[in-house]
């Protein structure tokens, strides 16, 4: 019986890749013999009352070269400036050396719903000459966060509710080149896919034709299907039937989705709408045959928010969790501010 | 409350607040939220204590509107166990998985002194599972079959008088446990008077002992009148029954006395219909996040603490998680070759054994091959020997027999006459 203790714990050391879950229909009424009504489903309003209460984080990252409209396209999902906008590197501000990371939070309230809303920015990506490794910032600030909030629930005393900093969600902005990925592209979305939701946009979509359109989204999915990439919602982790329908549609149809971002209102129809006005018209943001901006909305805020930060929290939290656990699994030690590098000698 | 919380938060991040321009649609944060949960499906588990007899089984029967578990329980128990059974529930989109926990043998020993222990270990065995799941390396907590007590049901005698020394007893070392509410059993066996005395009495004996039983919150605005005064009516005195009867023009449940009729869902007559508002309507959620919150939290720092594991170190530095995890690992680590090392001594002490015992047996066996060749060897000596004593024997014969042949011949040649006969006689023959 040592023995088995042994293989036991050894199968526990080796991380096995993710779980396949199996996809089940929906299950029908179970053994319901109840004479009368008793009242459990009250739990639902109890259960939504507690969570308005507590309030929700949210924490979105945005990458994608300088330019892209990164910054508008955030604002223009939450419809305030959450995100300030960059006025471009002028003569005296030096391009940074490195890739940064800005985060910067804000409290939304919608509905008696409040929102912690962090958008974290990354200036630099893509900018230099040489942009061999410039995901690795970005990678490491996830990890980082990953890290934090590791330390936090291996306390003994653990805080009541454990303050939230992980990257929920992070948009990586293609550029419309009408052609096909950039190597940095799929370099970039090759390493994070693994550790991070990503959602891939096509930015300043207003550039492109329909065709053009559709035929890029065609190759764009093609391209990020051959190079082994899985972005948000990923196929591993549709829980049923119901829910691989309607990601079925929206992978294979709707992503990446093709936006325009504006926080300018014109005049059109009577109606005050968000746009950018051109010579040959207004280009209408909230409008699904002038570009999917909608559509990504729904998707990230309206329908699949709290699917994004469970995904992070029972997935990709839980694999970092596993390999750092077990022995570093190869990642160098984690320094935050406050840590020196230790030394592994195991 | 709610703003102060989150305005709190604000202080500390340096959030500012922003105010939206149009309508983004988060405010269905909670909608989704919610959904998620009802996929997964809901667990409530609870534990009733109380004395074989009580009406514990009624009650939960009478409270869910169902016949769950028909056993009836004998006195004669020699101590105290705990029986669970899950069930699976649904009321239109809820799934519920309703695991109830009884004692059985509860207060029937002569000698009462271990009658909470079984209790205590078995909720202290669910937090333990808990434990262990989240302290597992590759762990899937979110399917995890909750099976942690979230409410306790403690029947307590309707005597009139007050708690009995076990009540106070077992209670005390559950508060810290697991929420408590306490529940005067058969109320029907009590006048009003008497029993508004008799809760008074039993609620200044538990704030006398300081037992911590659970409070229903009052921090939400909604809930907080009505939890602030049934917390006031604590204990609730109830009455248990699944027979239906008719009273007016209804079919309800009651129990029929010859003096009257007592209505299980009347307010006038038991606390019963307080019971499920407070248990099921209004506070399920909190008694599960209490459960979580509080009470396993305890019990996971106590047990951590207990291992060895510490926030800070010696100079009350914090110690870093990988300190900590590595500090343990090499324990763990010495500790597994030690024993790798007794394994090994105590292997090569078996083979010795082995070996001696085989060397043992063959010595023995070529002993044996030893003595049997040599009995085999003489054997064949003497039987040698014998063969040459008859050979010798046999060649002595012939000889004998050739001179004896012989002589018959010599003796024949000279005697032709007498023979002639005999001659003929031996020619005829021939």
């Amino acid at each position: 019986s040592a023995d088995n203790k042994i293989e036991a714990a050894m199968s526990e050391l080796v991380p096995e890749p993710r779980q396949k879950p199996a996809v089940p229909m929906k299950p029908v009424g179970i053994n319901s013999n109840l004479l009368g009504y008793i009242g459990i489903d009250t739990i639902i309003e109890q259960m939504r009352k507690k969570t308005m209460k507590t309030g929700f984080d949210f924490n979105i990252m945005v990458v994608g070269q300088s330019g892209l409209g990164k910054s508008t396209l955030v604002n223009t999902l939450f419809k305030s400036q959450v995100s300030r906008k960059s006025s471009g590197w002028n003569r005296e501000e030096k391009i940074p050396k490195t890739v940064e990371i800005k985060a910067i939070g804000h409290v939304i309230e919608e509905g008696g719903v409040k929102m912690k809303l962090t958008v974290i920015d990354t200036p630099g990506f893509g900018d230099q000459i040489n942009n061999e490794n410039c995901w690795e910032p970005i990678e490491k600030y996830i990890n980082e966060q990953y890290e934090k909030f590791l330390k936090e629930e291996v306390n003994i005393a653990r805080k009541k509710r454990i303050p939230d900093t992980r990257v929920h969600c992070c948009l990586y902005f293609i550029s419309p080149t009408g052609h096909s990925l950039r190597p940095l592209d799929l370099e970039f979305m090759k390493h994070l896919s693994k550790v991070v939701n990503i959602i891939p946009v096509i930015a300043k979509a207003d550039t492109m034709t329909l065709e053009e359109k559709t035929e890029f989204k065609q190759r764009v999915r093609k391209e990020l299907e051959v190079n082994g990439i899985e972005f948000y919602p990923q196929k591993e982790f549709d829980e049923d039937l119901e829910d691989k329908t309607e990601n079925d549609k929206i992978r294979q149809e709707s992503m990446p989705f093709a936006v325009v971002g504006s926080d300018k209102e014109y005049q059109v129809n009577g109606k005050r709408i968000l746009g950018r006005k051109t010579p040959w018209g207004v280009i209408e943001v909230e409008n699904l045959s002038h570009c999917e901006f909608a559509l990504l909305r729904d998707f990230v805020i309206r329908t699949h928010l709290q699917d994004l930060k469970e995904v992070t929290h029972n997935i990709h939290y839980e694999t970092y969790r596993a390999k750092r656990l077990n022995d570093n699994g190869g990642l160098p030690p984690v320094t935050t501010e406050t840590e020196e590098n230790h030394e592994s000698n195991l | 409350m709610a703003s102060s919380e989150v305005a709190r938060q604000l202080q500390n991040d340096n959030c500012r607040p922003l105010s939206l321009s149009g309508h983004v649609g988060f405010d269905s944060l909670p909608d989704q939220l919610v959904n998620k949960s009802i996929n997964q499906g809901f667990c409530f588990n609870i534990l009733c204590i109380g004395e074989t007899g009580i009406g514990k089984s009624t009650l939960i029967d009478t409270l869910f509107n169902t016949s769950f578990d028909d056993r009836v329980s004998t006195h004669f128990q020699p101590n105290v166990r705990l029986r669970a059974q899950t069930y699976e529930l649904q009321e239109s989109n809820v799934r519920l998985k309703l695991t109830i926990v009884n004692t059985v043998g509860f207060g029937d020993q002569i000698n009462k002194e271990d009658s909470y222990q079984p209790i205590v270990d078995y909720i202290d065995a669910q937090f333990e599972a808990y434990l262990q799941e989240e302290l597992k390396i590759k762990r899937s907590l979110y399917n995890y079959h909750d099976t942690r007590i979230h409410v306790c049901l403690y029947f307590i005698s309707p005597t009139g008088h007050s708690l009995k020394t076990l009540d106070l007893l077992t209670m005390k070392n559950l508060d810290s446990k697991v929420n408590i509410i306490p529940v005067i059993a058969k109320a029907d066996t009590i006048s009003k008077t008497e029993l508004q005395k008799f809760k008074i009495k039993l609620m200044s004996e538990l704030v006398s002992n300081g037992v911590q039983i659970y409070q229903f919150p009052t921090d939400d605005e909604t809930i907080c009148k009505i939890n602030a005064t049934m917390n006031g009516h604590l204990p609730f005195a109830v009455v248990g029954s699944m027979e239906e009867m008719k009273v007016g023009n209804k079919m309800v449940k009651a129990r029929q006395y010859p003096w009257g009729i007592v209505q299980v869902e009347n307010e006038n007559h038991c606390d019963f219909v307080k019971l499920r508002e407070m248990l099921i309507c209004t506070n399920m959620e909190d008694l599960r996040e209490q459960t979580h919150a509080r009470h396993y939290e305890l019990y996971r720092r106590c047990k951590l603490e207990e291992m060895g594991f510490r926030d800070t170190g010696p100079e009350n530095k914090p110690v870093s998680l990988q300190e900590t995890y590595e500090a343990k690992r090499h324990e763990f680590f010495g500790e597994l070759q030690q024993k790798e090392e007794e394994m090994r001594q105590m292997f090569v002490q078996r083979v010795k054994e082995k070996e001696a015992i085989l060397k043992e047996a063959e010595r023995e066996l070529q002993a044996k091959f030893e003595h049997l060749k040599r009995l085999h060897q003489e054997e064949r000596m003497k039987l040698d020997e014998k063969r040459k004593l008859l050979e010798d024997d046999m060649i002595a014969f012939n000889k004998r027999k050739a001179a004896t042949e012989l002589l018959q011949a010599q003796a024949f040649a000279s005697t032709p006459s007498v023979s002639l006969k005999k001659d003929k006689d031996r020619k005829n023959f021939m």
